[in-house]
Order: structure tokens, then C-alpha cells, then sequence
């Protein structure tokens, strides 16, 4: 499989969830765990540029596919992703455990919907759980994401 | 002191995994081997296996079989084959204009990211009393087609849906396709959930006269519109008590049928 642009072999045993896979076996924590039961939305990444679950997903499906994880937005010394600056510049996050998923599911929703309505916007972060319930700040960041993105 | 989490770490309990590559080869797995689970988009199997409440000896995965996930016209109404993601009939412009009523019922089934990856045909497999789409399907009168070793064989929805969780599907079945009349106006979908995207407390599906309840028995039911709760007996739960699910099904009925 494909991550971050680098080939990886499949995990050896198929019971292996992506999630686990990419943590454990890659060193890719920043893909959080944290229901692990595809409620939360810590997990998400994209799987051939679609936001999905890693927590609902076996690593060895992953093979032949391509997996985004928020590590691969963007490299050491580069600028940061327009969905990762915009939650920087509105402080989108408190203790940050959500913002990858958050931050993977709004890279997705804007590849999906690049003008969204404030509709589209409170659906396409619906399943993603914040506890410290920064929601207005994360909304704001997606509209902010959607400026930076237009320049 | 806790565990530290470590390389070891594996959720699912143990299993087999196998990939057919042909529904052809996917039904001889299914058709041989004891306690076999077909996990397609994974979306309801994979956290049962996380919580280990689902121990199957096997999964069988449908996901490497190739042309098993067109949408296409047939009879009036719209196919969905086993590999259909909900996220494709979502956006799909056949399933708009056959049955827009699936349409819009997808779009309360879980969150986009789930449909990415979830399937229809899952949904109707998996047979969750509280989802949407096996109510939908009811609703229409649409069937199932489902293949074994054994030949193929088109199952009503009234049929399908035996029990929680349960279905006619025997164990050597596989579902390869759903199939949805055209739904006439007019149809609609109204539930009640504590947040969108979750699990119903309560919801009915109107087509045209026909009116199919979810969430409040243990299969989606056909209903009487002008009596809808008769007979029915909810459970009730921390979430909504049995009364208060019976009196969502009369409010969520009269306003289908005032539509």
C-alpha cells in the first residue's frame, strides 16, 4: 500500500486494523485512536483521496489503495496545509486529540464541496467528535480553510 | 498500572481471511466453510469485531471481486449491486431521478465518511432494526437477489427481514444485489435521532400509500397509516421509553401522509 506517497508491505496478519497498522507498525501517530468503533472520528484518513475510518477498516485492505494520513498534508518545512492553517489561525483546537480526524474529514468535505453552505459544513464535521466541545472555533476554521484554499 | 499499548495490539478476535476474487469463488467459500461472515464495506462488522461481539471463524472479504459495484436501471426500478458504496447512491443521478426516496434516505444513514465506505447491500444484510434502508426497501417492495453454490434467488423484502439482526439469507448466500422500485410521489423518510447521523429512536418511510416503520420492532414493519402504531410493542431504553417511541411513530406518520 501507498502512504504518503512511500510503499509499505500490508501488515503480515489480516487482523490488523488500519488504524494500528499506520500507528504501530509505520510510526504514523498522528492518526489518533479513539473510540475505535468508527464514532469518534479520531481515526479518519483518506483512502484514495475519500475520507474514511481507519479504525473500521483492516490494514491488508488497504493494499493496492493509496492512504493519506495527516502526516502527508503537508512535509517538515513545508507550509502548512490551507485546513491546517485555517485551524491554526481560529483556533479549531483546544487539546488537539480530535484535529487530525477533523482536520482529514474537512480536506475531504472541501475536495467534495470546495463552496460549502453552512449546511454542508455542519454535516461534513457531524462525525467528528470534539470533547472539548470547540465546535464554533472548528467551524470557523473550515470557512477560513475555504478562503485559503480560493487563493 | 495499565498496559502500554504495543506492536502486539490486535482488536478483531481471531479469524480467517479470505479474498475471493469471483462471486463465483466467494459463494464455494461460503458454501464450505463453518461460520463464515461476509464483510463487504465493514461499517457495522468491524466494531462488532473490535468488541468482540461477533466471533466469526471466518470472513470471507467480497471487496477484491471486480464488477460488483455498478448502479444500474432494471424493471422499472434500480439495482445496487453488493459493492455500491451508500456514498455512490448518494450521489448518484440514477438513484435520483428512479428513486429519489433512496436518495434521500441515504443521506441519514451514519455520516458521508461511513457511507464512503459502507454499502447498501451491507445495510440490508446486516439487518440493524433501527436503520434506514431495510424500511426503505420495505417500503417499496423491493427484493433482494441472493447467490449461493446452489443457484440464485430473488427474496421480497417482506420476507427478508426475519428477526434483529437476522434475515432469510441462509449461510451460503451471498447478496449480490438490491433491487428498488421507482418510488412515486409522494415518498419521504422522517426519523427522530439525538444527533444527525445517528441511529433512529423512531422513523417511518412513506411511499406513495404505503407507510414502513423502523427502530420500533425487531424487523422494519408495514403499517396501517391511518393507525400506525397499532400493535406494535417498542422497547424502550435509556434513549427513549416505549411510550415515547409509540407516540414518535403517530407524530412522524401524520406528518408523512400531511406531505
Amino acid at each position: 500500500m501507498n502512504v504518503n506517497g512511500v510503499e509499505h508491505p500490508a501488515p503480515i496478519d489480516p487482523r490488523r486494523l488500519l488504524a494500528d497498522h499506520l500507528r504501530h507498525d509505520l510510526g504514523l501517530t498522528g492518526t489518533h485512536v479513539g473510540c475505535e468503533h468508527g464514532v469518534c472520528g479520531c481515526c479518519t484518513v483518506l483512502l484514495d483521496g475519500e475520507p474514511v475510518r481507519s479504525c473500521l477498516m483492516l490494514g491488508v485492505q488497504a493494499e493496492g489503495h493509496e492512504i493519506t494520513t495527516i502526516e502527508g498534508l503537508a512535509r517538515d518545512g513545508e507550509p502548512l496545509h490551507p485546513v491546517q492553517q485555517a485551524f491554526h489561525e481560529c483556533h479549531g483546537l483546544q487539546c488537539g486529540f480530535c484535529t487530525p480526524g477533523f482536520v482529514m474529514s474537512v480536506v475531504g468535505l472541501l475536495a467534495r464541496h470546495p463552496q460549502p453552505t453552512a449546511q454542508q459544513i455542519e454535516e461534513g464535521i457531524a462525525g467528528n467528535l470534539c470533547r472539548c466541545t470547540g465546535y464554533a472555533s472548528i467551524r470557523r476554521a473550515v470557512s477560513r480553510a475555504v478562503e485559503l484554499r480560493a487563493k | 498500572m495499565p498496559r502500554r499499548r504495543d506492536a502486539r495490539d490486535l482488536k478483531p478476535p481471531p479469524f480467517q481471511y479470505h479474498t475471493p476474487a469471483t462471486v463465483h469463488e466467494a459463494c464455494s467459500l461460503l458454501g464450505s466453510l463453518e461460520d463464515a461472515k461476509v464483510l463487504a464495506g465493514g461499517q457495522s462488522l468491524i466494531p462488532l469485531l473490535n468488541f468482540r461481539l461477533a466471533r466469526p471463524k471466518h470472513l470471507v472479504d467480497i471487496n477484491g471481486i471486480a464488477a460488483l459495484d455498478r448502479i444500474y436501471e432494471r424493471d422499472g426500478g434500480v439495482a445496487v449491486q453488493a459493492l455500491v458504496r451508500q456514498a455512490a447512491v448518494e450521489d448518484s443521478e440514477v438513484v435520483a431521478r428512479i428513486c429519489p426516496l433512496l436518495s434521500s434516505a441515504i443521506t441519514l444513514v451514519a455520516h458521508r465518511v461511513i457511507r464512503n465506505r459502507g454499502t447498501v447491500c451491507g445495510s440490508l444484510a446486516h439487518a440493524d432494526p433501527a436503520s434506514e434502508l431495510p424500511a426503505v426497501l420495505l417500503a417499496l417492495g423491493g427484493r433482494v437477489v441472493a447467490r449461493s453454490a446452489r443457484g440464485e434467488r430473488t427474496i421480497a423484502a417482506d420476507q427478508f427481514f426475519v428477526g434483529v439482526f437476522e434475515t432469510a439469507l441462509a449461510p451460503d448466500e451471498l447478496l449480490v444485489e438490491a433491487w428498488f422500485p421507482a418510488s412515486r410521489q409522494p415518498s419521504l423518510i422522517l426519523e427522530e435521532s439525538r444527533r444527525h447521523g445517528d441511529f433512529a429512536l423512531a422513523g417511518v418511510v412513506r411511499a406513495d400509500d404505503r407507510l414502513a416503520l423502523f427502530g420500533v420492532a425487531p424487523t422494519p414493519v408495514l403499517a396501517d397509516p391511518r393507525d400506525p402504531a397499532r400493535g406494535l410493542e417498542p422497547s424502550g431504553d435509556l434513549e427513549a421509553t416505549t411510550d415515547f417511541r409509540l407516540h414518535l411513530v403517530r407524530v412522524l406518520a401524520d406528518k408523512a401522509f400531511a406531505a
